[in-house]
């Protein structure tokens, strides 16, 4: 277990309202610089909201709120290139071929041509993709599309990686493989932000945070969760606190 | 400029990428203004006519002969009586009446001037013009044997007279017309589609998320289409002017900032239908119906718009195509300048940059 000291994001009574409703109410939380945090709840708990706006998509309605040591309200740019992303849609171009796709990423990034080239080359070595540069990318396999576009959302270096359930619709080993991916990436220094519906995975991360209806109601690691509700999986805990409305 | 010029080169890919999208900016307008080219200026062949000769002397006899010796025209029926014109029009079998002045020899010879009248059924606007002009080259050429060897020329005056749609609007439209289709084809229906497809793929969320600024991401999107577009634009002009005779009489340079202007608010309307809707098919028939349909129908292009029903009319105000194809009318086949055209301008201005702006807020009301 590492030791995390630095906040890279801080949110301090994060409140999003949508007309009478109130999608995010009065979220309190921190993410330690290379933690994997995990950011848990059932579907329309709240959690895209809270995304969006730590993504410098939307506005808050009022709290503080700082990204990469970037405010949310008024250097948003600044977050947007500090930052990745990986969408639980699917989000490469299926008629571009891999390398197409890299440079297009890193090219919206402003990486230079000679860096775009070093990583795409580091990315499809490690993915062991190496013949498949120059396919279009609709005829490579889900699972690694996957990876694929993990890696591109990580390819500029930025400081936290935003997953949006990235492993939706894929077979148990190629989560796992995604999940070492996970791992390597926050050992290196890049904060992981994940949403997920798999409780397994909650297992993996160092800390996760469960919504229910807009609030926070649980933050901690998933020892001391399981410890506090005095269950054995974190499935039992989600269920409990789901439950409790 | 690097994240802009990335844009650009990504969308050329998605555009040579797919056949269909090809097919459409390419092969759509050629065979397009093929068809409408030859459609319209089809040759005539034993275009079925009437003759109404009160005077049935030398001269008006050899016109006829002259005209039925050609391979054009086919006599139907001698009119015996002026009064039965209407009718005859009416059976919807004869394209012309030609009809002769009563004592033409003997006028020409005293006068030095007889005149006949070309009287064509114009609901068929097309064909009548191509029938009056082939039957006015006739008796120009029978004049002018007559002429060779005459030291006092004389005179046979031809007097079209177009019956049902007088003022033969709607012919030889076919060029500005098609280039309205084929540029709202082209640059709105693409334009909605390509950024639809990045909503319903989810790489739009990547985009807005990425340091591209919604403007970029605009701009990246439209600047091919706008190129191809231009490339399409001149190419219909060439092919009009090369192929079907077209004239361009007025300022290139004008005629292209026409187009450009035309193709700015094509795009405009491309960009606020993606904003209405987030699906492929959707975006498909909306551009189709609410932009493609009012092209074709209700823009003059086909129909001439003095011929509509009274509603229609006032509906072919708000169909921007209108205005484009009366100005590229205008520079084109009248060769006059911006002195002209300047209202229309003004109006396909307006209308760009209320669409540019509906959009930008609706994009705006999507991101917050």
């Amino acid at each position: 277990m590492r030791n995390y000291t630095e906040n890279i994001i801080e949110a301090e009574n994060l409140v999003k309202k949508f007309g009478d409703f109130t999608a995010n109410d009065r979220l309190n939380f921190q993410v330690k610089k290379g933690e994997i945090f995990g950011f848990l709840g059932a579907n329309g708990a709240g959690k895209t909201t809270a995304i969006k706006i730590l993504c410098g998509l939307w506005l808050p309605t009022s709290g503080n709120i700082k990204v990469a040591g970037f405010d949310v309200y008024k250097q948003r740019e600044k977050i947007k290139r500090n930052i990745g992303y990986m969408s639980q849609k699917f989000s490469l171009y299926e008629d571009l071929t891999v390398k197409e796709n890299f440079r297009f990423y890193g090219g919206i990034y402003r990486m230079r041509s000679g860096d775009i080239r070093e990583k795409t080359g580091f990315f499809l070595k490690k993915l062991d993709l190496e013949k498949s540069g120059d396919t279009v990318l609709s005829s490579i396999p889900l699972g690694w599309k996957q990876k694929l576009a993990f890696s591109i959302a990580i390819m500029h270096d930025p400081k936290i990686v935003f997953l949006d359930e990235p492993t939706g619709g894929v077979d148990p080993v190629t989560r796992r493989q995604f999940w070492d991916m996970i791992y390597e990436t926050a050992h290196n220094g890049i904060t992981v932000f994940v949403t997920t519906h798999y409780m397994d995975e909650a297992e993996y991360c160092d800390r996760v945070s469960i919504m229910v209806d807009g609030k926070i109601e649980a933050l901690d690691t998933p020892g001391n969760l399981k410890e506090k509700f005095r269950v054995e999986s974190m499935n039992e805990v989600f269920i409990k606190l789901a439950r409790k409305k | 400029m690097k994240r802009f010029w990335s844009f650009v080169i990504k969308e050329f890919y998605h555009i040579f990428r797919d056949r269909k999208t090809l097919l459409i900016l390419f092969g759509l307008p050629v065979t397009l203004i093929l068809i409408f080219g030859y459609v319209i200026r089809s040759e005539i062949k034993d275009a079925n006519i009437a003759i109404y000769d009160p005077s049935k002397d030398e001269i008006t006899k050899d016109i006829s002969n002259k005209l039925l010796a050609s391979d054009y025209f086919n006599l139907v029926e001698n009119v015996q009586n002026i009064q039965e014109i209407d009718d005859i029009f009416k059976k919807g079998v004869v394209r012309e009446i030609i009809v002769f002045e009563s004592d033409f020899a003997r006028k020409l010879e005293q006068n030095g001037e007889a005149s006949i009248q070309l009287i064509a059924d114009a609901s068929d606007a097309n064909t009548a013009n191509l029938v009056v002009n082939y039957t006015r080259a006739i008796i120009f050429d029978y004049m002018n044997e007559l002429n060779r060897n005459n030291p006092n020329p004389l005179q046979i005056l031809a007097e079209p007279r177009m019956v049902y749609n007088e003022e033969m609007k709607g012919a030889y439209m076919f060029v500005p017309g098609t280039m309205a289709l084929i540029l709202m084809l082209v640059s709105a229906l693409m334009t909605s589609i390509s950024i639809v497809r990045e909503k319903e793929m989810g790489t739009m969320e990547v985009l807005l998320v990425s340091p591209l600024k919604p403007a970029q991401i605009i701009l990246g999107k439209v600047t091919p289409y706008v190129t191809l577009s231009l490339i399409n634009a001149v190419t219909i002009i060439l092919l009009g002017y090369f192929v079907f005779g077209v004239p361009i009489h007025g300022s290139v340079f004008l005629l292209l900032a026409e187009c450009m202007l035309f193709i700015l608010l094509a795009l405009s309307l491309g960009l606020l239908i993606s904003t209405l809707t987030s699906s492929q098919r959707a975006a498909m028939f909306i551009s189709l119906f609410s932009l493609m349909l009012p092209t074709i129908l209700l823009s003059g292009f086909i129909f001439p718009v003095e011929n509509m029903p009274e509603i229609l009319q006032w509906l072919s105000v708000i169909v921007p195509p209108k205005y484009f194809i009366i100005i590229i009318k205008d520079i084109m086949l009248k060769g006059v300048g911006m002195s002209f055209v300047w209202k229309e301008t003004l109006v396909l201005i307006g209308m760009t940059t209320i669409f540019i702006l509906l959009s930008i807020r609706k994009f705006k009301i999507r991101l917050d």
